[in-house]
C-alpha cells in the first residue's frame, strides 16, 4: 500500500495545520492566479527576478510548514515535459529563453503544489465555485480527483500480486506490465462504476451538495492584499 | 407477523443484463415494516442485481413498490429521490462506499443530497458516526481506517439519511468475528426493516426470522431462516 499512499502524500499535507493552511482558500487561489500571471510576463532579461518568486514561494512553503525537499521533488515531475520545450527553443539558438522557460514552468508548478498542499481538495474546490468556475468543470475535477486514488489503489494491488508471485524489474516484467494496464483499466472502470452506483444510491443527481457558505476574515484580506503587493514588487523589479 | 401494509412489494420482476444474460426470473417478494430477512443464494444466483432494484439503480420489468412509491417508467427524479432516501444500501465493497476526503463529509454526503443544509447535515452525520461508535474518526480520511472501521461508517453513511429499509449486501465480509458481534448488536438495535444479502449463516440466524433463497434468478424457497438453511444445507458443516 506504500506505493498508493504516496500518491495522497499532497493530500494528507493539504490537512496540515499552519498559517497558510488558515487562510481563506479563495484569496489563496486569487494569489496563485496573480503569480502565475506575474511568471509568465516576466522578461528573459531581468533573471534575478526568479531569484524573488523562489524567495516568495519559499516563504509560502515556511508558512505552510511543508517538507522542501518533497515539494521540490515533486515539482520536478515538471522537467521532462518542459525540457522537450526547452531543448528545441535552444536549438533555435536561445539558450537564455530555453533556461527561462524552464524555470517558469518549475516555479508555477511549484506555486501550484503549494496551493494544493495546504488547501483540502474540498475548500479549492468550494473556491473555485464561488469563482464561476463552471459546474460541470468542477465535476470533472472532483471525479478525477477520486478515481486517481482508485487507480493508484489499484496499481499498488496488482505490483503487489506480481511481486508476490516473483515478479521483478526486467524485459519480462515490463510485457508483463503492458499487459496489467490493460487489466488495470478494466478493474478501474469496474470499481468507477461501483463508486458511482453507491453514491446514486445515496441520492446523487449529479451537483454536489452546496458548500457550507466561509466568511473571510480580515487576516484572510490582509494575506491577499500583502501577497499580491510583494509578488507585484517582485514582478516591476521593485 | 402482518403489521401494516408491505414497505416493499415486488411482482413478477424480470430483469435481463445487456449482454442477454437473464438475472431475475419472476421474483415475488413482500417485506413487512421492521422485519428482517436473510436473501441466500449461490453466487451469479440474481441477489446482488435483486437488491440493485431497490433503490432504482437497476430497472427491470414488473411491479417494484416501495414504502407506497411504485417505481415503474415513467417516474420523475424526484420521486426516484424519495425512494433512495427511503431505502438505505450499504454495497459490499465499502471502499466503493467511502469516496469524500473525511468521514464526516462522507457520512454527511447523502444527507446534505437530500437538501439538508451543510450545518444540518454534518450534526445529523455525527449523530450517526456516534450511533456507530465511530464518532471519533470524524476527521480521519476514510481510506486510512480498517476493514471494520470502514464498514460502520459505511453504514452510518446510510443511517444518517434515516432510511425506513437497511439494505446491506454481504455485511460481514472481512470482519473479523469480534467485528461481526459488534454488527450484529448494532443491527439488532436498530427498528428499520432489513433486507441481508449473506453467505453468513451464523450472522443471518442471528437477526432474520425470515429467508428467501436465490436459484437461477428465482426465489426457490421463502420462509423460517433455519428451516431454509436445513432444505438447502446452507450451513457450513452441511454435507
Amino acid at each position: 500500500m506504500r506505493s498508493a499512499l504516496r500518491h495522497t502524500s499532497v493530500e494528507r499535507w493539504s490537512r496540515g495545520v499552519s498559517p497558510l493552511h488558515f487562510m481563506d482558500a479563495r484569496a489563496k487561489l486569487v494569489v496563485l492566479l496573480v503569480f502565475l500571471t506575474a511568471v509568465a510576463t516576466t522578461s528573459k532579461h531581468v533573471p534575478w527576478i526568479y531569484g524573488g518568486y523562489f524567495v516568495l514561494l519559499g516563504a509560502a512553503i515556511f508558512m505552510a510548514r511543508l517538507p522542501v525537499l518533497a515539494m521540490l521533488s515533486r515539482a520536478a515531475w515538471v522537467l521532462p515535459f518542459s525540457a522537450i520545450f526547452a531543448a528545441m527553443t535552444w536549438w533555435a539558438g536561445d539558450f537564455a529563453a530555453a533556461l527561462v522557460l524552464i524555470v517558469k514552468s518549475f516555479l508555477s508548478i511549484l506555486a501550484a503544489l503549494t496551493l494544493a498542499a495546504s488547501t483540502p481538495w474540498t475548500r479549492l474546490l468550494d473556491a473555485l465555485l464561488f469563482l464561476r468556475v463552471p459546474r460541470p468543470l468542477l465535476l470533472v475535477i472532483q471525479f478525477l480527483a477520486r478515481y486517481l486514488f482508485v487507480v493508484a489503489d489499484q496499481v499498488a494491488h496488482m505490483r503487489q500480486a506480481a511481486y508476490s508471485r516473483g515478479g521483478a524489474r526486467s524485459a519480462q516484467a515490463f510485457q508483463a506490465a503492458a499487459g496489467a494496464v490493460g487489466v488495470l483499466f478494466a478493474r478501474s472502470w469496474e470499481r468507477a462504476d461501483g463508486i458511482y452506483q453507491a453514491m446514486l444510491a445515496r441520492g446523487f443527481t449529479g451537483r454536489f451538495p452546496a458548500p457550507s457558505a466561509v466568511p473571510f476574515l480580515a487576516r484572510d484580506a490582509i494575506f491577499l492584499c500583502l501577497s499580491i503587493a510583494a509578488t507585484v514588487l517582485v514582478r516591476l523589479a521593485l | 407477523m402482518k403489521s401494516g401494509a408491505p414497505v416493499i412489494d415486488i411482482r413478477a420482476l424480470r430483469y435481463r443484463y445487456p449482454d442477454g444474460t437473464l438475472a431475475l426470473d419472476g421474483i415475488d417478494f413482500q417485506l413487512d415494516p421492521g422485519e428482517c430477512v436473510a436473501v441466500f443464494g449461490a453466487n451469479g444466483s440474481g441477489k446482488t442485481t435483486f437488491v440493485l432494484h431497490l433503490n432504482g439503480l437497476l430497472r427491470g420489468e414488473g411491479s417494484v413498490e416501495v414504502c407506497g412509491l411504485r417505481m415503474d417508467g415513467a417516474l420523475k427524479a424526484g420521486a426516484l429521490a424519495a425512494i433512495r432516501t427511503r431505502v438505505g444500501l450499504v454495497f459490499q465493497n465499502s471502499d466503493e462506499q467511502l469516496f469524500m476526503p473525511t468521514v464526516l463529509a462522507d457520512v454527511a454526503f447523502g444527507v446534505a443530497n437530500m437538501g439538508v443544509p451543510p450545518k444540518q447535515a454534518a450534526l445529523k452525520a455525527q449523530q450517526a458516526l456516534e450511533q456507530v461508535r465511530m464518532a471519533s474518526a470524524a476527521a480521519k480520511a476514510p481510506y486510512h481506517l480498517s476493514a471494520g472501521e470502514k464498514r460502520r461508517v459505511a453504514l452510518a453513511g446510510v443511517l444518517a439519511m434515516q432510511p425506513e429499509i437497511l439494505v446491506l449486501d454481504e455485511p460481514t465480509t472481512s470482519l473479523d468475528p469480534p467485528g461481526q458481534r459488534e454488527l450484529v448488536r448494532l443491527l439488532r438495535q436498530l427498528p428499520q426493516a432489513k433486507i441481508l444479502v449473506t453467505h453468513d449463516v451464523d450472522f443471518a440466524a442471528a437477526l432474520a426470522t425470515r429467508a428467501v433463497f436465490f436459484e437461477r434468478g428465482r426465489i426457490a424457497a421463502d420462509g423460517d431462516v433455519h428451516a431454509i438453511i436445513e432444505q438447502f444445507h446452507w450451513s457450513r458443516g452441511s454435507e
